[in-house]
């Protein structure tokens, strides 16, 4: 179990970009961290990293092996695919299944090729590798498929669902999008605009593995329908 | 193929020259023809070849040296901003300080028996800075979010700079020690320049030699060895850069034909 409490975050300058933050994540969930931009959600998978420290308040992470998906592919140009994703694991000075794991995000074929010869959701895959082939307990994404093309971006959605099912690490995954955190998550918990605390939390009902067909239902409808209402009245009483 | 164009200007030019001065009766020793000029090279051959040789060991030595020198520094200055603060303004001082002023006085301390070391020190100075600016830039290169992500899964600062600065760094290094070759060879004939006769036999020498005894063609003849060497050594290193970053590198892509790629066949399947 991970948990955050009563967090808050200042940076240099003055800006205050998280106050009175708590949150709780069970092991093995997956939950999505909605809010405006703007409103801290990179930091708390930051300060979750321990990429950063918290001004005032703890976190307590009870020794979990940690993957993170950046916003950006984040590949070293110079490495091959193979080398890129088994980065975690050199660095450690252990070994893995690479090529197992390429294989089921669908880069086999690209094992040797380097990053500027791949597609960006091909990056983006190879990405994902990385951060799971460390074998972590928890998985931090930070709006890792923003930038690409709906069809793509279902795509990986749904592989990255299936390797949940499969390892069932804890999967923190912050965006902006509502229908995306609605269709991956168990709970979608809602963030205020700056300086960021949680508002209110969703729960989606819905068994795994969700089929593309949840995407047309009204009960998906509902929950996305229940994210809006949740952050537009965050919104409006920050204004 | 590469080379056709360039070979086909070279050759136009040659030839122009060859036949306008014939034509015009350009008196020798303003511009001989390049059929005299070859005809020297080939009869002073082992004289200017010596010559060439002592040249090029100063300049490679010079050329090492001031990579090695420069590359480490650029180390040092990457990591320690203090250090950096303190010792960057003396190596721009030496950089802006034109060679040709100091050659005399370094010539002075090494004495003219040593002319050599004059040389290579003067060459070497000279060299240094393009290496150590461009490094310095790759190492301040590095990408953030790979920096985080090295952190992220625990890499000890040995291992985050062999396997991520250095790398980084690669391009802007080799870009520099590219300049650095070429002026390397500079410093070493301005160097030989300003120390006259002594005991230097450079190439540097041999044009100065040929100038006083108004032997133009000789005169070329060892210019024409001086770019070539120039160009060889541009070539060479850029071979190396091109054998170490065409993997990986934006500089390197090769627009046509398209780069081989794997099949995509297979990668962007529908899945889930």
């Amino acid at each position: 179990m991970i948990s955050l409490r009563q967090i808050e975050k200042s940076f240099a300058g003055g800006v205050t970009a998280l106050k009175d933050f708590s949150l709780a994540l069970e092991q093995g969930e997956f939950v999505s961290l909605i809010g405006p931009s703007g409103c801290g959600k990179s930091t708390v998978l930051s300060l979750i990293a321990g990429l950063a420290e918290p001004s005032v308040g703890e976190i307590a992470l009870a020794r979990q092996r940690v993957g993170f998906v950046f916003q950006e592919p984040t590949l070293m140009p110079w490495a091959t695919v193979r080398r890129n994703v088994a980065l975690p694991l050199e660095l450690a000075g252990e070994s893995g299944p690479i090529d197992a794991l390429l294989a089921k995000v669908g880069l086999a074929a690209f094992a040797g090729a380097y990053p500027r010869q791949l597609s960006g959701g091909m990056k983006m895959r190879a990405s994902l590798a990385r951060a799971l082939a460390g074998r972590p307990d928890l998985l931090l994404l930070d709006e890792p498929f923003a930038a690409l093309d709906e069809i793509t971006r279902f795509d990986l959605i749904g592989q990255l669902l299936a390797l949940w099912q499969e390892a069932r690490f804890t999967a923190l995954f912050v965006t902006h999008s509502i229908t995306e955190s609605v269709f991956m998550s168990e709970r979608v918990v809602v963030m205020s605009p700056r300086p960021g605390h949680v508002v209110g939390e969703i729960r989606i009902d819905e068994p795994y593995p969700r089929s593309p067909e949840f995407r047309a239902e009204p009960r998906y409808a509902s929950w996305c329908g229940e994210v809006l209402h949740c952050l537009r009245a965050a919104m409006e009483q920050a204004a | 193929m590469k080379f056709l164009p360039a070979m086909i200007v070279g050759i136009l030019f040659l030839a122009a020259w060859e036949g306008l001065v014939r034509l015009l009766q350009v008196p020798l020793f303003l511009l001989p023809p390049p059929s005299l000029i070859a005809a020297s090279l080939a009869e002073d051959f082992p004289s200017l070849f010596d010559s060439l040789l002592f040249t090029l060991q100063i300049t490679l030595g010079a050329f090492a040296l001031a990579s090695l020198g420069g590359i480490a520094l650029a180390i040092l200055f990457a990591h320690s901003r203090p250090i950096e603060r303190a010792f960057m303004p003396y190596a721009v001082a030496l950089q802006v300080t034109p060679v040709v002023a100091i050659a005399p006085l370094v010539i002075l301390w090494v004495g003219l028996d040593n002319a050599w070391a004059a040389l290579f020190i003067l060459a070497t100075l000279v060299a240094f800075f393009p290496v150590l600016s461009a490094t310095l830039l790759g190492f301040r290169s590095v990408d953030g979010g790979l920096r985080n992500l090295f952190r992220l899964y625990g890499a000890t600062p040995w291992q985050i700079f062999l396997r991520l600065e250095l790398p980084s760094a690669l391009p802007y290094m080799l870009a520099g020690m590219k300049v650095a070759g070429g002026l390397a060879l500079i410093g070493a004939i301005v160097a030989e320049f300003v120390a006259g006769s002594g005991s230097a036999t450079g190439l540097a020498w041999r044009i100065v030699e040929a100038g006083n005894r108004l032997n133009m063609p000789r005169m070329f003849a060892a210019l024409a060895l001086l770019s070539a060497a120039g160009i060889g050594l541009h070539w060479v290193l850029s071979a190396i850069e091109r054998a170490l970053l065409r993997h990986w590198h934006e500089s390197q892509v090769e627009r046509e034909p398209p780069s081989p790629r794997p099949s995509p066949a297979r990668g962007e399947g529908v899945r889930g």
